[in-house]
């Protein structure tokens, strides 16, 4: 009997789920501000009772009432951040909301899952992050000096770097996070923020050659720490978001085009010269001639994925745990497993959207400055998401990035938090300025 | 795009919007939205086709997780005969159970202590249950388990058995196969264990002083020297240096061949005279093949050698081991004269020489073995339907059909006499591999039939059988007379 329920309500979630997902496309295509709003009330309403569903079945599975009282703060939360963002601000993008509260949710179900102790921790990361982030569309907002002031976020991204680099702690062969009084702390989610910051307001003062030369140097030096850290998939976004602001910024293809070149020819002398480059590569490859070895993280995720299918395993019914840091970089693989693959992919099209919204964002924003913010930490969402499904999938070769709201890691959560919070801000900037125009 | 520094103020933020800006965006979005849509597509596509093949892995343990809801399925023969099940006990204790004892021992395998054979290929369908909806309902709410699919086999049960009571209680392994698709009909390995006892057995089985290896399927993983079969690969060459003349090679054999310091004797030293290649292929004269080996381009044999895929991956999906050619151009003469006649370093597994053989049946074309028709849930409506896959050719029809010359001559008026017969007609080589000196040879035969039309083909190897047409051809007669009879 149990079993039945177990399975309806599995194939329920992912009905929801898809639902959700469909409602959160269908948005872009509606234009009656009464439409729209009715359209994030299903939406919240979809996200709750997926929410409640899963609960329900780990309730089931663990009989566990400490997860019942966990679920209870959760549902307040997710209830209440919306509330939060009302009080204080008139004009905010609902959809923004909305989705920054389904992708927590995802985690919130995944992760105590995979160990109630980090998803506790990780839960109360997140209400702090919201109390601390709940000022910043409010700074964005009032405070314009923020675009004066790009060496502040040069040099503090680079010290940053440095202070990892130096005197960091290694996990998994990369140099990432600096311990303080046993908090582990991984800067380098900050300074993506730091970086586009420091790009973006570069940009805005002028795009002559000199600033071109200056911003390239520092930017190569942010990409080179991080490729002598072993952090090759950041080192990735690093350059790629460059390059990419600097085409949106000066307009002229031949930035791009060289860019593009010099990534390409960076890729082929870091492969002949790493020993670590090569190893990934070759990992990637043919990761079954080392199954217990070098292959054996992906070929377990593969056979995560693969074993879940379509419909996947249902909660506590699969084997996630046997993914080395499943509950950081390879929760995808988790959610696959045992949520469904369909259930996946409608996560990955929920981090398109909210990709897509940011762009959209950065489209309406007519100062440079507010553009490029909009648009790198988009790219930066974005391909941190391609990173580490792609990884996860082998698609790409794994790079070891986390999944933004949804992986385990207190540094992660708390950044994207205040990338949220700064495209709330741009949104509420452009908001109050159409208002205030149409007004007169 | 100008900024005026002087005049930046927080007005701005509200200068003119940037069409060109934002069209670049718009390019760059849609190049990662096709990133995503690729990623996608690769994610949908693993689920879709890769994944079962993938998931269906000893170093996945996920599957045994199935084992919980589902009550694990049967493998049959290919006329229905249950080959393994799982029964139900009293106390509801679920036991493998293998009605035909050993006879299936290798290529079914087991399941406790790890699993083997189809026991393993087959293990996620057997542990998959597509049962209709209703059914499954049913016993969710009966608490019962639903039981797993129907793994039906390519094996014949009649032939799998004339198979198992030829090779008798001495050591070696015997395959029956379809050349024009691949289907495996019977693959017997001695000496064998029961599957119904092997968790008593075990302790036996693995102890370090059991130097019989009954767990091992000699079928898939015992190496041998491929003795005078080995002239199948030596002949092809010489096909290959000499289209037009290869068969007006000659030789006089006086039962030992001598070539300085080096002799090769014929099989109990039998003066063979004067012998074409025709008839030296089907006398097996180690002389004239020696010989012949010393006037090939020693760089082009190996060629040939890797071409019929020795030192590569035989595409098989049980597991087995790579056979093994080394002989490089530039060679001593002594590794030469051994290797053209199939001994020195070369080694082979039984189902590598049938996979030859039946390339050569098929007119160059090898189609890769398999063991699993098609699945079933237990209504009998098919879940999956496996079609024959060709490996590509391993050789020309027109050298096939040189090669059938030969292999012809061997039953008609050489060492295969013992298959003549007017019901049908064979072709084939017998060998005796020569490996301990003290020893009696390994008795070598693969052959097909009928040749005009072939749709058999075998491989028989008994160690230590002494010749291969007194020992190994004779098995594979009784073999073809029953497909014959039967189909």
């Amino acid at each position: 009997m149990i079993n039945i329920f177990s399975d309806v309500s599995r194939y329920l979630m992912i009905l929801l789920m898809a639902f959700y997902t469909y409602l959160n496309f269908r948005y872009f295509s509606v234009k009656n501000e009464s439409k729209k709003s009715r359209l994030l009330k299903r939406q919240y309403i979809l996200m709750l009772i997926n929410h409640l569903l899963a609960y329900l079945l780990i309730w089931i599975e663990t009989k566990d009432e400490k997860l019942l009282s966990f679920y209870v703060v959760q549902v307040s939360f997710l209830v209440g951040y919306p509330f939060l963002y009302r009080l204080f601000y008139r004009y905010r993008s609902g959809l923004l909301i909305t989705n920054q509260c389904m992708l927590l949710s995802i985690g919130f179900i995944i992760l105590p899952r995979l160990s109630f102790d980090r998803a506790l921790k990780q839960f109360v990361i997140v209400v702090a992050a919201t109390l601390v982030t709940w000022l910043i569309p409010f700074i964005i907002d009032r405070v314009w000096q923020i675009s004066k002031i790009p060496w502040v976020y040069g040099i503090g991204g680079m010290i940053l770097l440095f202070l990892v680099f130096f005197i960091g702690t290694s996990s998994y062969g990369a140099q990432l996070s600096l311990n303080v009084n046993g908090f582990s702390f991984q800067p380098l989610e900050f300074v993506k923020i730091s970086y586009v910051f420091f790009i973006s307001s570069m940009f805005y003062r002028s795009t002559n050659i000199k600033t071109i030369l200056t911003v390239s140097g520092i930017s190569a030096l942010h990409v080179l720490i991080l490729v002598f850290s072993k952090d090759l998939g950041s080192a990735l976004i690093f350059f790629v978001t460059y390059v990419f602001l600097l085409f949106v910024a000066t307009g002229q293809w031949r930035y791009l085009v060289s860019g593009v070149s010099m990534g390409a020819l960076g890729s082929v002398v870091a492969y002949q010269n790493f020993y670590h480059v090569r190893t990934r590569v070759t990992a990637w490859l043919n990761p079954w001639s080392d199954i217990a070895g070098k292959g054996y993280q992906v070929t377990q995720s593969l056979f995560a994925i693969g074993t879940g299918g379509w419909f996947g395993m249902g909660l506590y019914r699969g084997m996630p745990g046997k993914i080395p840091v499943v509950e950081k970089d390879f929760i995808f693989s988790a959610i696959s497993e045992e949520l469904g693959g369909i259930y996946a992919l409608c996560v990955m099209l929920l981090f398109v959207g909210v990709f897509i919204q940011f762009i959209m964002i950065a489209g309406k924003m007519q100062a440079m400055f507010y553009k490029l913010i909009a648009f790198g930490l988009g790219i930066i969402l974005g391909l941190q998401v391609f990173l580490n499904i792609g990884g996860v999938t082998k698609f790409i070769p794994s790079t070891g990035v986390t999944l933004p709201l949804i992986s385990y890691g207190g540094s992660s959560v708390l950044s994207t938090f205040i990338v949220f919070g700064i495209v709330q801000g741009l949104f509420i900037l452009k908001r109050k300025e159409e208002d205030h125009y149409e007004s007169e | 795009m100008k900024v005026n520094k002087k005049t930046q103020s927080n007005s701005n933020k509200k200068s003119s919007s940037n069409p060109k800006a934002n069209r670049h965006i718009l390019i760059l979005t849609y190049s990662m939205v096709l990133l995503f849509l690729g990623l996608g597509g690769y994610f949908s596509y693993f689920l879709l086709v890769d994944s079962n093949r993938v998931i269906n892995n000893s170093y996945n343990a996920r599957l045994d997780r199935f084992a919980d809801r589902v009550i694990r399925g049967e493998i049959v023969s290919n006329d229905g005969h249950v080959l393994a099940q799982t029964q139900v006990n009293e106390e509801g204790k679920e036991i493998r159970v293998y009605p035909y004892d050993s006879l299936f021992a290798h290529v079914v395998g087991y399941s406790v202590n790890g699993k083997t054979g189809l026991e393993s290929l087959a293990n996620f369908y057997l542990l998959s249950s597509h049962v209709n909806g209703v059914e499954q309902i049913i016993n969710e709410l009966a608490g019962k388990k639903n039981p797993g699919d129907r793994v039906v086999t390519t094996l014949d049960l009649d032939l799998q058995k004339t198979a198992y009571d030829a090779l008798g209680n001495r050591k070696g392994a015997i395959i029956v196969m379809e050349p024009d698709t691949g289907k495996v009909l019977a693959m017997v390995s001695k000496p064998d264990y029961n599957p119904n006892t092997l968790l008593s057995d075990w302790d036996q089985l693995v102890s370090k002083d059991n130097a019989t290896g009954q767990l091992l399927n000699r079928a898939t993983q015992g190496l041998y020297p491929p003795g005078s079969t080995f002239k199948i690969v030596t002949a092809l060459e010489s096909m290959r240096e000499d289209p037009e003349h290869y068969k007006e090679y000659t030789f006089d054999c006086h039962g030992v061949y001598q070539n300085g310091e080096y002799s090769i004797k014929c099989y109990h030293d039998t003066v063979h005279g004067h012998q074409n290649l025709t008839q030296a292929f089907a006398n097996s004269c180690n002389g004239a093949f020696a010989n012949l080996g010393l006037n090939l381009d020693l760089g082009q044999l190996k060629n040939t050698a890797d071409g019929l895929l020795f030192n590569s991956e035989l595409n098989l999906e049980l597991p087995y081991k790579k056979s093994t050619y080394v002989l490089k151009s530039g060679a001593d003469i002594w590794p030469v004269l051994q290797t053209s006649i199939g001994q020195g370093q070369t080694q082979i597994t039984p189902i590598h020489n049938a996979m030859i053989t039946a390339a050569i049946a098929n007119g160059g074309t090898l189609m890769n073995p398999y063991f699993i028709d098609h699945v079933e849930n237990v209504g009998g409506d098919v879940i999956k339907k496996n079609v024959p896959g060709s490996y590509g050719n391993l050789m020309t029809a027109q050298e096939s059909a040189g090669l059938t010359d030969l292999m012809k001559a061997v039953v008609l008026e050489g060492t295969g006499s013992r298959l003549k017969t007017d019901v049908y007609t064979a072709a084939g080589k017998t060998g005796s591999a020569e490996f301990d000196k003290k020893k009696e040879t390994h008795a070598w035969f693969v052959g097909f039939a009928p040749v005009e039309h072939p749709k058999v083909v075998i491989s028989v190897i008994v160690e230590e059988g002494g010749s291969g047409g007194q020992t190994a051809a004779p098995i594979a007669k009784t073999l073809f007379d029953l497909y014959f009879t039967k189909y």
